[in-house]
C-alpha cells in the first residue's frame, strides 16, 4: 500500500517535471530562434534581398559582411562604432559619479529642500523626455555643438540626477551608524562618501555602471534627433544600422546590419558577462526599499 | 480586522493583510490627496511668508549696514570681516545687472509679443534681421529663472546680513572664509554635491521643459517658423484642438481629436496589457525555472538572459524584417501549409504583435529581477500551506503573488509610465503603421502610442505647438497614474516587517 503510494507520487513528479522541460524547451526555442536567424543571416554569402529560407540556400557563407562593415568608406560602421563606444564610456564614468552623489545627498545629508528636490525629480521624471528636445537642439545650436558627439554626451549626462532612485534605496540600507563613527573620530562628510560608503556599495556601483552604460549605447531616439540628421560621421551605431533596413537600403544591406547587431552586441555581453550577478543584486536589493 | 487580530498574524500575514487593504484603500487615499492640496497650499503660502519676517525685522531692527545690504549684496557680510561671502554676493549682484542690461532684459521686455519685427531680405540682397520669437521665449525663461534665483539671493544677503549684525552684537565669533571653505566638505557637504548634477538637470530638462510648456500656448508650427515668420500667443487654442476638435475649427482639428483619443485609448491599453502579462508571465516563468529537483537552472537562466545582449533597438529592427509579410514567420508558416499572418499589416494583429514582441524583450527582465525576490520568500510559509493541504496553484496565489506584488509594486509602476512613453518598441518595430483608419490624421498609425506620434509631430510635421500639447497630456496621464501609486504606497510605507 504505502510502497504503490511513494512509487504514484514519483511518477507524478516525473510526468510534471516533464511537463516542465518540454514547456522551458520550447519557451527557449521561441527565445533563441531570432538570435540564430540573426547569426545565420550576418555570415549569409548571398548579400542581395532578405532571405526567404532560415538557412541560405546552397552552402553558401562568408564573413565578408563583417569585414564590409570596417572597410566600406559610404557606410562607415567603424566611425559609429567608435563614436557610441566614446559616448558610452563617458557617459558611464561621469553619470555613475553624479547618480552617487545625488543618491548620497539625498540619502544621507539632511538639508533644507532635500524634499522639495526630490518630488521636482519626481515631476520631472513624468514628462516625456523626448518634449524638450528642440529647445535642447538649440541650446547645443548656441553652444556650437549641433549634430556633434559631444553634444549628445552632455544630453545623456545632463540629466544624470534623475536616476538616484535604486542608489539611494541602496544607501539607505546602511547603517548611519558607520557614517557617525566615522564623523566622530574626525572624518568629514567628503572622506566618509569616497572612503567609506561608495567601498562598501560595489554592488550598486556596478548596477550604475551598467545601466549608464547601457542606455546611451542602446539609445535611438535622442540620437535620432540630436544627430540623425547631421553627418554621418557623428551617427551612433543605432542611428547607422537603422539606415541598413530602410527600405531603399534593406535590400542589399540586410545581412550587414545583422553583422552589425552582433557586433553591438559584444560589449554588452562582456558586461553581462562579468556583471551579472551585480546587476541582480542590484535591482532587488535597490528596489526593496522605497 | 480589529488591532488585536492583526498583531496576532505572523509576520507574512500582517504583510499580505497590508498589501491587500493597501489596495483596497486607494480610492479613499486618493480622495484624501485632492481634500488635502488646499491645506498644503495654505501650509506652503505661511511658510513663505513667515520666512520672509527676517526681511521685515531686517528693515525694523538693522543697523545702516544691514540696511545697506538691501542694495548692495554682500554689505554686511563686507563691512563686518566676512569678505568671502560678502564678495560672492557682491560679485552676483554685478553679474546679475550686467545680464539683465545687455541680454535678459531685452528679451523680457517682447515677452508679452513675442517678438513683431520680421526678418526680411531687402531688394540689394541685404538680410535686415528682425525678431526671433525662439530665442526670446526661450531667453525670457531663463531671464525668469535668473530673477528667481536672484530674488532668492537677495534674501539671503539681507538674512545673513542681519544675523551677522546680532552675532556681533553678542560678540559671537564670525566664521571664517577659510572655515567656510573647508565647511564645503562638512556642514554644506550637500551643497557641494548636488551642484554638478543640477546645474545639468536645470540648463539640459528644466528650462527645454518650461520653455516646452510655454509653446503650448502658442502657435508655434510649421506656418510659423522663425525669424521668417513668428508665432505669438494663441492662449488654450490648442489645448481645445486637440481635447474637442469640432468645437473650433472644425475639418482637420476635429481629425487631430479623434486621432488624440484613439491613441490615448491604444497607449492606455497597451500599458495595461504590456505591464501586466510581462510581469505575470515573467514571475511564472522564474518560479517554473526555481522549482524544487528541476535540473540545469543556470541553463535556463542564461538562455533568457543572453537576449538582453542584443540591444533593443537591433532586435526590435530585426523582427521589423522578421514579421514582415513575407518575412520569415510568414515564410515558416506556408512551408508548414498555413495561410500567411499579417503581423504588422492588420490593425488588430498588429496590436497583439507589439504585445508579444514586448513580452519576449522584457521577459527575461522580469525573469532576472524576480529570481532574486522569490528566493527572498521564507520557506517556512510554503512548508505550513503544504501541511494545510494547499495546491501548488494556492500556493502560488495566496503566497507568491502577493508577495511579489508587495516588492515588485514600485517598479511596476515605473515599468506602466515607462510603457506608456516606450518608444523604441513601437517606433522600431511597426513604425505606427498600419495606418489604414481615414479618420485619423495622416501623421499617426493605428499602433502609434502618444509618445511616438509627439516625435512625429515634432520631427516631421513639426507642429512643434500640438506636441508640446500632447506632451503635457502625458505628462498628466502619468501624474495620475504615479499619484494612485504614491498615496497607495503610504499604506505600505512601513516595512519593518518585511525586512
Amino acid at each position: 500500500m504505502t510502497m504503490s503510494r511513494k512509487v504514484g507520487v514519483r511518477a507524478r513528479r516525473h510526468i510534471v517535471n516533464g511537463i516542465i522541460y518540454i514547456f522551458l524547451t520550447i519557451l527557449s526555442i521561441i527565445w533563441i530562434f531570432p538570435f540564430v536567424y540573426i547569426f545565420v543571416q550576418s555570415i549569409r554569402g548571398d548579400t542581395t534581398g532578405i532571405a526567404l529560407t532560415f538557412f541560405p540556400e546552397g552552402f553558401n557563407y562568408t564573413l565578408n559582411n563583417y569585414v564590409n562593415l570596417f572597410t566600406d568608406h559610404l557606410y562607415s560602421f567603424g566611425t559609429w562604432y567608435a563614436n557610441t563606444l566614446i559616448i558610452a564610456l563617458m557617459t558611464t564614468v561621469v553619470q555613475t559619479i553624479l547618480v552617487l552623489m545625488t543618491a548620497y545627498t539625498l540619502s544621507r545629508l539632511r538639508f533644507k529642500g532635500r524634499k522639495g528636490i526630490m518630488k521636482l525629480m519626481l515631476i520631472l521624471g513624468m514628462f516625456p523626455g523626448f518634449l524638450g528636445m528642440i529647445c535642447i537642439y538649440r541650446i547645443l545650436q548656441a553652444a556650437g555643438l549641433q549634430s556633434s558627439v559631444f553634444g549628445l554626451f552632455l544630453v545623456y549626462i545632463a540629466g544624470s540626477a534623475m536616476n538616484y532612485y535604486i542608489s539611494k534605496g541602496f544607501f539607505d540600507t546602511i547603517p548611519r551608524s558607520l557614517d557617525e563613527a566615522a564623523l566622530i573620530d574626525g572624518a568629514n562628510r567628503n572622506t566618509v562618501f569616497w572612503k567609506i560608503i561608495i567601498p562598501l556599495s560595489k554592488p550598486i556601483v556596478v548596477y550604475t555602471v551598467l545601466t549608464a552604460f547601457l542606455a546611451p549605447w542602446g539609445d535611438f531616439m535622442m540620437a535620432s534627433y540630436l544627430v540623425g540628421r547631421g553627418a554621418q560621421t557623428s551617427y551612433t551605431v543605432a542611428i547607422g544600422l537603422r539606415q541598413f533596413v530602410q527600405p531603399t537600403l534593406a535590400a542589399s544591406y540586410f545581412t550587414r546590419f545583422c553583422a552589425g547587431g552582433i557586433f553591438v552586441s559584444i560589449p554588452i555581453v562582456i558586461l553581462f558577462f562579468f556583471l551579472q550577478r551585480y546587476y541582480v543584486e542590484g535591482v532587488t536589493g535597490g528596489a526593496v526599499k522605497g | 480586522m480589529t488591532d488585536l487580530n492583526y498583531l496576532g498574524l505572523s509576520k507574512p500575514r500582517k504583510l499580505m493583510y497590508r498589501t491587500k487593504r493597501g489596495f483596497r484603500n486607494s480610492g479613499k487615499a486618493i480622495k484624501k490627496f485632492f481634500r488635502s492640496i488646499p491645506t498644503k497650499i495654505s501650509e506652503i503660502f505661511h511658510k513663505f511668508i513667515s520666512s520672509f519676517s527676517v526681511v521685515g525685522d531686517a528693515m525694523l531692527y538693522g543697523d545702516w549696514k544691514t540696511k545697506l545690504s538691501f542694495i548692495i549684496f554682500g554689505f554686511g557680510n563686507i563691512s563686518r570681516g566676512q569678505l568671502l561671502r560678502g564678495f560672492l554676493f557682491l560679485v552676483y549682484e554685478i553679474v546679475f545687472i550686467l545680464y539683465m542690461v545687455f541680454f535678459g532684459g531685452g528679451y523680457l521686455a517682447k515677452f508679452g509679443t513675442l517678438g513683431t519685427v520680421t526678418t526680411i531680405t531687402d531688394e540689394n540682397g541685404f538680410v535686415i534681421p528682425g525678431d526671433d520669437s525662439f530665442n526670446i521665449l526661450l531667453y525670457s525663461v531663463m531671464t525668469i529663472l535668473v530673477i528667481g534665483c536672484t530674488l532668492y539671493v537677495w534674501f539671503q544677503s539681507i538674512k545673513q546680513a542681519y544675523s551677522v549684525q546680532e552675532m556681533t552684537e553678542i560678540n559671537k565669533k564670525l566664521s571664517k572664509g577659510r572655515d567656510d571653505l573647508i565647511n564645503l566638505g562638512n556642514r554644506y557637504y550637500h551643497t557641494t554635491l548636488l551642484a554638478l548634477p543640477m546645474f545639468g538637470l536645470v540648463c539640459f530638462t528644466i528650462i527645454p521643459l518650461i520653455f516646452m510648456i510655454f509653446v503650448a500656448f502658442t502657435n508655434y508650427n510649421t506656418q510659423h517658423l522663425p525669424p521668417e515668420r513668428l508665432f505669438t500667443w494663441v492662449g488654450f487654442e490648442n489645448f481645445g484642438t486637440v481635447l474637442n476638435g469640432g468645437g473650433i475649427g472644425g475639418g482637420n482639428s476635429a481629425r487631430f481629436t479623434y486621432t488624440f483619443w484613439a491613441l490615448l485609448g491604444w497607449t492606455l491599453l497597451w500599458a495595461v496589457l504590456a505591464t501586466f502579462t510581462n510581469f505575470i508571465i515573467g514571475m511564472v516563468i522564474a518560479v517554473v525555472i526555481n522549482k524544487k529537483g528541476l535540473k540545469l537552472k543556470k541553463f535556463w537562466r542564461t538562455i533568457l538572459v543572453i537576449t538582453i545582449a542584443v540591444p533593443q533597438f537591433v532586435s526590435l529592427l530585426l523582427m521589423n524584417k522578421m514579421l514582415q509579410d513575407n518575412g520569415i514567420y510568414n515564410q515558416l508558416l506556408m512551408a508548414m501549409g498555413l495561410e500567411p499572418i499579417g503581423f504588422l499589416t492588420d490593425p488588430i494583429i498588429a496590436k497583439i504583435t507589439v504585445v508579444v514582441v514586448n513580452l519576449w524583450i522584457g521577459v527575461p527582465y522580469t525573469v532576472l529581477s524576480s529570481t532574486g525576490i522569490l528566493m527572498n520568500i521564507p520557506d517556512d510559509l510554503y512548508e505550513a500551506a503544504k501541511i494545510d493541504g494547499a495546491n501548488p496553484y494556492r500556493m502560488f496565489t495566496s503566497i507568491t503573488l502577493p508577495y511579489m506584488l508587495f516588492v515588485m509594486t514600485p517598479s511596476l509602476i515605473t515599468t506602466f509610465v515607462g510603457n506608456i512613453n516606450n518608444f523604441n518598441i513601437i517606433y522600431l518595430l511597426t513604425g505606427g503603421g498600419p495606418k489604414l483608419d481615414p479618420n485619423m490624421m495622416s501623421s499617426a498609425g493605428q499602433t502609434d502610442l502618444l509618445i511616438t506620434w509627439l516625435y512625429n509631430l515634432t520631427v516631421t510635421e513639426q507642429s512643434y505647438d500640438m506636441a508640446s500639447v500632447i506632451g503635457i497630456l502625458i505628462f498628466i496621464i502619468c501624474a495620475v497614474f504615479s499619484l494612485i501609486f504614491y498615496s497607495r504606497s503610504n499604506s505600505l510605507k512601513n516595512e519593518e516587517d518585511f525586512q
